[in-house]
């Protein structure tokens, strides 16, 4: 059963090879997993808007079909706190390759982790949960399962991680939302399990666990070559 | 498909011996089983004559009989043909020994042999194997008896892509007195592969441990094999190779960099409790203890010994395989201590490792065994013997065998590789009790039970 709205946006992708985080994060949360409040503008004004309604400090990323891996060209900015730094880095990002706009985004605080998924070619859809963030190939905390995931594959996988007692709460910090996290795998298993035809990987990194809930703050969706 | 004429044949055809040359692999067939397997073997080349005394068939249908087994090794253009007449003469199922196919690219010849064969519903090992192994059955491999090292009969079945890993496995299997039910090189795999085996297996009820060989699997064939073997009654043991990242495929995703193709090979098969051996020494002791052993324990493990060192060493081990070497409780130590012989009573650590000292008698292992075999904080005992000690009798081993058929805990023992100390390992293993000859394989045995899921 795979819902309309999610096909199109991966059908307009096709010609680039990947979905734009914007429309990436559309389609997850058509999927039913939770992103941050953001909007997607050219407009400095509507972002300086968006800003002081959501409360600073927000986060800056540069929307570019050109540009697939976004840290490595300075196309994120986090941590922003005012209106000068908004439309500083508003004028950097219009002069990146393949400009199309602006991601701003509510800023979350959190564990860091990846979620992500991979159309094996022996075992085809598999799921990895990870210590997240930009340092996630160097430290390679990771874990996998074969698809569709079950509650008890997941806590299985949260005990893999050797970081695991940051999850669990550590020296004194709130432990993760495990329920929320579980529901969250196990919604985006479903998913990858629907749309497996059409997707290379998937990188949720970082997902932003906290107490509350966990958040999708960066999707990469590369699609099936042709 | 029913695989009984593949494997328990009655009668064999090799279809392609030569009568110019002795080594020809249908010449070494025919011979290895026309003297020595309880079955009748028909040779068939077109241009008749005699081998080893025997009328030489022009064709396969000439041969008297029903053909349960056919051998074929002809050249791979005429091999259609020969499984055409095969199932015109109503073969059971044959083992396509020639090479000449997927392997060198000539992926087009093999998809035809299979249309052909798929048609009748006819199946077929190989091509390019060494077939099968069917110990007092069957020998399909074209290696001549004298040259093979063959493991006793028993129960572990082992599948290999590659027949040169099968032999060599097969030599280490006989060295550590591992029994096979059936051995199966399938090479190219091209209609029967190792998930048929497996179904195939799972109901044989001379097999109790179904060890595999593996280099990759097709498009979504791993997937559908994880849950067929995750469903499996029995231990399943697996082997790959390939485990380095091939080649340098450019990724552009962090999952895809971390779940290579080895990460999500090994990660996905524990996921199913199918046991992953990382190399043939580990493969060799997992079929060993699962062999003997068909359940799973937490892997809280007692050691008795008469040294010191190979206890700490061992304990050393368990802690790297991720065994505990938990402390016993008081009451298990008064009672063990309270059973030694006086002179060893004074001496002996009793906490785990238990260390009976060089002044150690046969009673005083039986006595430690025994207790550990009563102590509930303990599912798994790994003896490690030293028959360098002057009390240590070779009949120690048959003694504790009979501990473990008393109390019904794991055993599995160490014992020095040495010719002399044979007595001794026979002891054990002639009573399933699995033997090792290092303490990192009597380890590696207790983790086998740890890891297996379905047992």
């Amino acid at each position: 059963m795979l819902r309309k709205e999610i096909r199109a946006i991966v059908s307009a992708s096709s010609q680039q090879g990947w979905v734009l985080e914007p429309e990436a994060k559309r389609l997850l949360s058509l999927a039913g997993l939770g992103v941050p409040k953001y909007t997607w503008t050219t407009d400095v004004e509507e972002a300086l808007q968006f800003a002081e309604q959501v409360g600073y400090p927000v986060v800056a990323k540069v929307v570019s079909p050109e540009i697939l891996h976004k840290s490595d060209q300075g196309g994120v900015v986090t941590g922003i706190d005012s209106d000068e730094k908004v439309s500083a880095t508003f004028a950097r990002f219009s002069q990146l390759l393949g400009f199309a706009g602006v991601l701003v985004e509510e800023m979350l605080s959190g564990v860091e982790l990846i979620v992500g998924a991979k159309i094996d070619y022996q075992f085809g859809p598999v799921i990895v949960l990870g210590m997240g963030g930009t340092g996630v190939e160097i430290y390679r905390d990771t874990t996998l399962r074969m698809a569709p995931l079950e509650e008890r594959h997941v806590k299985a996988m949260v005990k893999d991680l050797k970081a695991h007692q940051l999850l669990e709460g550590y020296r004194g910090s709130e432990p993760v939302n495990l329920a929320e996290l579980t529901r969250m795998m196990i919604t985006f298993s479903q998913l990858v399990m629907e749309i497996e035809s059409l997707i290379d990987s998937i990188d949720l990194n970082p997902v932003i666990c906290s107490e509350n809930k966990c958040v999708v703050a960066d999707a990469r969706i590369l699609l099936k070559v042709a | 498909m029913n695989f009984q004429a593949l494997f328990e044949p009655k009668t064999m055809a090799v279809i392609g011996v030569s009568l110019k040359n002795e080594r020809h692999p249908g010449n070494v067939i025919f011979n290895k089983n026309f003297h020595r397997y309880p079955l009748k073997v028909f040779p068939v080349n077109p241009q008749g004559g005699v081998l080893q005394g025997e009328a030489v068939f022009t064709h396969l249908s000439e041969i008297p009989e029903k053909v349960d087994l056919a051998v074929i090794a002809v050249r791979a253009e005429q091999v259609a043909n020969v499984i055409a007449d095969c199932i015109q003469a109503g073969v059971g199922g044959a083992t396509v020994i020639s090479g000449g196919f997927a392997e060198i690219n000539r992926k087009d010849l093999q998809d035809h042999i299979v249309a052909v064969a798929e048609e009748a519903n006819f199946p077929f090992i190989g091509p390019n194997c060494l077939g099968i192994y069917s110990p007092s059955r069957v020998d399909t491999f074209f290696l001549p008896s004298e040259r093979m090292v063959k493991p006793d009969p028993g129960n572990v079945a082992m599948i290999s892509q590659s027949g040169g890993v099968l032999v060599d496995q097969m030599v280490k299997f006989a060295d550590e007195g591992v029994g096979l039910s059936l051995a199966v090189s399938i090479g190219n795999k091209a209609m029967i592969r190792e998930l048929d085996l497996l179904y195939y297996l799972e109901k044989d009820p001379e097999t109790r441990v179904i060890a595999f060989y593996l280099e990759g699997f097709g498009k979504n064939e791993g997937r559908e094999f994880v849950i067929a073997a995750g469903q499996c009654a029995k231990p399943v043991i697996v082997l790959k190779a390939g485990k380095s990242p091939g080649g340098s495929r450019a990724v552009s995703s962090h999952t895809a960099s971390l779940a290579g193709d080895y990460q999500t090979f090994s990660a996905v098969l524990s996921q199913f409790g199918v046991v992953e051996a990382k190399n043939e020494v580990e493969l060799i002791s997992f079929c060993e203890s699962l062999s003997t052993y068909n359940r799973s324990i937490e892997g809280q493990i007692g050691i008795v010994t008469g040294s010191g060192g190979h206890g700490a060493l061992a304990v050393d081990v368990c802690a790297d395989h991720g065994l505990s070497v938990p402390i016993l409780s008081e009451k298990v130590q008064k009672e063990l201590r309270g059973n030694l012989s006086p002179s060893v009573r004074a001496i002996a650590s009793v906490g785990n490792p238990i260390d009976l000292t060089g002044s150690a008698v046969d009673d005083d292992f039986v006595a430690a065994t025994t207790s550990l075999s009563k102590a509930p904080e303990i599912d798994c005992i790994i003896a490690l013997l030293l028959p360098y000690a002057p009390g240590i009798t070779m009949d120690l081993g048959a003694r504790l065998s009979q501990v473990y058929q008393r109390q019904k805990k794991p055993l599995v023992a160490y014992v020095p590789h040495v010719d002399k100390y044979r007595m001794l390992t026979e002891g054990l293993e002639f009573n399933r009790i699995p033997v090792s000859p290092s303490i990192e394989g009597a380890v590696l045995m207790a983790e086998a039970m740890r890891r297996c899921q379905p047992c």
